[in-house]
């Protein structure tokens, strides 16, 4: 009896379709992630059963710290530019234009009076990372909050978007009332009404029963 | 390790077998890689889309405009007090009567039971009110009660003093 061979098929699987599909996969997730802005601030919201996703564009995100800074930033790339010198303009600032490509990066969020501003976008991103940011005033005295939301709400209207940004409200869970209260009634002054409070999510319990 | 196929006879017979060198090269590497990637792109995407919870402001009344006031029966206050309490007493709070203070709490067994039990009245307001003090975490936890319980007519409010007051005298 000869010796029983062993088979001489090497262990190696064809591995083509496996690869096929990573790689389809690989590319599905890389053109539709869309990769999450540097905040400026740390911001721990609360969650919510609330199943709603924020809208993809067209966001103008509010956050209010702990701290009770409030901060204010656009995803909108097509107003940046326009923002950051019309709302400069009304407090009689001007930016170089080394500075308004800088607010490119900067305006996802940021929570700097527009008299510092200039400073701040002169920095380079490293530098700034380190600036402690005080937050946008946001008082009856100094409304420069609402004037950042008017302008960016009246920009998207004219852009190719035609319809103002959606508004979420992006509050820390210790945040307080009444900062948050506040924020909202100066936006309701100017007749927005309809705000997106961004939470995390949590499942959602059986009510009653 | 690119990987000669084992020849798999010996040649037999004089035919040329010319081309047996196999184009298959080894794809452990690459296939590491895309997963890598895969895993990333997936954990990223998944992450950064946060959830929102929408609130309809009510819009402001024009001047001269009456609104309707709300019938006591119907309406139910919920106080949010600081260190994450929660009150509740049904009714208003006027001059005249003092309502009935009552504590509870953001879980499953404290406000939840409350909304549902009032669920019964279909005209029911809730009247939401954050006390100064308490933190933003209680504003969204509260609405949610009101999205889980599916109540649909409720109302932020601004605190009054007299409800303040009515926190510290009930002592809870």
């Amino acid at each position: 009896m000869p010796k029983v061979k062993p088979h001489r098929t090497s262990p190696s699987l064809d591995m083509t379709p496996m690869v096929d599909l990573a790689f389809l996969l690989v590319t599905f997730f890389m053109l539709t992630t869309k990769f999450a802005p540097e905040e400026a601030v740390v911001v721990d919201t609360p969650s919510s059963t609330s199943e709603i996703r924020l809208p993809e564009s067209h966001v103008i995100t509010i956050a209010v710290d702990k701290d009770k800074r409030v901060f204010f930033g656009v995803d909108d790339d097509a107003i940046k530019s326009d923002l950051l010198t019309q709302v400069g303009a009304k407090y009689g600032v001007s930016f170089t234009p080394s500075q308004i490509q800088a607010f490119k990066g900067v305006a996802s969020s940021f929570g700097t009076p527009i008299e510092k501003l200039p400073a701040l976008l002169s920095l380079d991103s490293e530098q700034r990372k380190l600036v402690k940011q005080e937050g946008i005033p946001a008082d009856s005295v100094n409304n420069q909050f609402i004037e950042w939301v008017q302008t960016a709400q009246a920009l998207s209207r004219k852009s190719a978007y035609g319809k103002p940004s959606y508004v979420a409200i992006k509050g820390d869970g210790n945040a307080d009332v009444p900062t948050v209260k506040r924020v909202i009634k100066l936006m309701q002054d100017k007749n927005i009404n309809r705000f997106n409070l961004i939470t995390d999510l949590e499942t959602k319990p059986v009510a009653g029963n | 390790m690119a990987e000669i196929q084992q020849q798999a006879d010996s040649g037999k017979g004089g035919k040329k077998r010319a081309k047996k060198m196999s184009t298959k090269i080894d794809m452990t590497p690459m296939v590491d890689l895309a997963f890598l990637l895969l895993t990333f792109f997936m954990l990223t995407t998944t992450f950064s889309k946060p959830t929102v919870m929408e609130v309809a402001m009510p819009v402001k009344p024009k001047p001269g405009e009456e609104q309707p006031p709300i019938k006591a029966s119907n309406a139910l206050t919920l106080l949010l007090g600081e260190n994450n309490k929660l009150y509740y007493y049904d009714g208003l709070l006027d001059g005249t009567t003092k309502p009935e203070l009552k504590l509870s709490n953001y879980g499953a067994d404290g406000i939840r039971k409350v909304l549902l039990q009032h669920k019964s009245n279909p005209q029911l307001v809730v009247l939401i009110k954050p006390d100064d003090k308490s933190a933003y975490k209680n504003m969204v936890d509260i609405l949610d009660e009101m999205n889980i319980t599916e109540t649909k007519k409720y109302a932020l409010v601004d605190i009054s003093k007299p409800d303040q007051e009515l926190i510290k005298t009930s002592g809870l």
